[in-house]
């Protein structure tokens, strides 16, 4: 029964393509986020925390909707992007990573804000009295010890825009090649009279991905605590 | 030659130290809970004097609100008393851990000289996991030391230690004290410790170090 037909062929390529793209943009993004809220204290960080979380909360729809407000043609960020770099977003494949990265960055922020928080801050305060200033500690400290959990986070974010849904269809449609991924074209699947089995194939594919995220992220995260800096000798 | 004079609010306590140290070994001498470890801290710049100031031969460190050098920038050395070796890096990647952020010609100490006083030769492939705590403790000074710092401190370097540990470091101290020009601040509860390293000592009491400023 795996026997996959071109268009599910490019749909399953479209989603790989925006989930690797999803994190190569959110990576910046979700570190500089996650280490500001692990290690900085600042007057504004439970409504920062709340902004970051709230596409994991919110409607799918109305993520999407608030994206089109702002990356569509008369959206101010839209107009941003057309004017000084002649870019549009807003029903391209582009836009659908901006989706994905959107939907997937609660998850990336997360993960990476506890594995943070499991490096000893101590070790951090050692490297700067042996001459390392902030940068070069989080690089040579902060990074490698909470690895695993970057790692993680980055992989849970992968699966969540692999499958993006909601926010997707609503910012960019249903266009086959350009914004049709697998979840959107297991939903076009289910308009069809006949379309069933081809939904079940992919949403086989969707479910593997997932769990294959899933597994992977675990065994990651109990790496963490062991490559911390606390030494019980 | 180290000048300190700073004060610091910790909860009810205030901290408050005024003394000078030369070459050799200063000892803060009080109970646990004292400050002394909040004093080394001030000196480090990892902690903040709410007022005061500190100068190291010559140069300010830390003026009330004016001056506030990073620690990065103080070229002080400072042995923890939990180590905290790195945990990812070899015995030997974390000696040279400063040494190599250290320009070229502020290279005081060389590794070699450094692994030869504190017999780290046969310890610098390992892990700081796999060290026994003596060695782990005797890295952690190597690693100061390979700073080429100004002034050394010292938080406690045999307090997580036993008997037999002890022994076997305080060798390596008195070594480093004959050898090493350099002021050492060195914290301790244990007046024997003290009495054995130490050419000065100031007790620590309630969160006050050395005489009171006028």
């Amino acid at each position: 029964m795996f026997d996959l037909s071109p268009s599910d062929l490019d749909a399953i390529y479209l989603s790989l393509k925006v989930g690797l793209w999803s994190v190569i943009v959110s990576l910046p993004f979700a570190m500089a986020l996650a280490y500001l809220l692990a290690r900085v204290e600042f007057a504004l960080k439970p409504v920062v925390s709340a902004l970051i979380l709230l596409p994991l909360v919110l409607p799918p729809v109305v993520t999407g909707f608030l994206l089109l407000l702002a990356f569509g043609k008369n959206g101010p960020a839209g107009q941003f992007l057309d004017h000084w770099f002649g870019i549009t977003i807003a029903f391209k494949w582009t836009g659908a990573v901006v989706a994905a990265a959107v939907m997937g960055l609660p998850l990336m922020v997360m993960g990476m804000r506890i594995s943070i928080e499991s490096v000893d801050h101590r070790l951090e305060m050692a490297a700067r009295t042996l001459g390392a200033g902030p940068w070069r500690t989080f690089f040579s400290v902060t990074l490698p010890l909470s690895f695993p959990g970057i790692l993680a986070g980055s992989i849970l974010s992968f699966a969540r825009s692999f499958g993006e849904f909601g926010a997707t269809i609503t910012f960019v449609s249903n266009i086959p090649g350009e914004t049709r991924t697998l979840p959107i074209a297991i939903y076009s699947l289910l308009q069809t009279p006949s379309g069933d089995s081809g939904a079940l194939k992919l949403s086989l594919i969707a479910i593997a991905v997932a769990l294959v995220a899933i597994i992977a992220a675990e065994v990651l995260n109990r790496r963490l605590p062991k490559s911390t800096g606390r030494d019980d000798a | 030659m180290l000048e300190v004079n700073v004060s610091v609010m910790r909860g009810e306590l205030t901290i408050t130290a005024s003394f000078k140290a030369d070459t050799g070994v200063t000892a803060l001498f009080g109970h646990s809970g004292a400050g002394k470890t909040t004093i080394l801290n001030m000196i480090a710049g990892v902690v903040k004097p709410r007022t005061g100031k500190i100068t190291l031969n010559g140069t300010t460190l830390f003026d009330a609100q004016r001056i506030n050098v990073p620690p990065e920038h103080r070229r002080i050395g400072y042995v923890f008393q939990d180590r905290r070796l790195f945990p990812h890096l070899s015995v030997h990647s974390n000696l040279l851990y400063g040494f190599n952020l250290l320009a070229q010609n502020l290279r005081a100490q060389q590794p070699d000289d450094v692994i030869a006083l504190l017999d780290l030769a046969p310890l610098l492939a390992r892990k700081p996991a796999n060290l026994s705590g003596g060695e782990q403790q005797r890295v952690a000074i190597g690693r100061a030391l390979l700073t080429s710092p100004q002034l050394l401190l010292m938080d406690e370097p045999l307090a997580s230690l036993d008997s037999a540990r002890k022994g076997e470091i305080l060798p390596y101290l008195e070594r480093l004290r004959d050898t090493i020009r350099l002021p050492i601040i060195y914290v301790s509860h244990d007046e024997r410790e003290v009495q054995r390293l130490a050419a000065v000592t100031i007790p620590v009491v309630d969160g006050v170090a050395g005489p009171l400023g006028p």
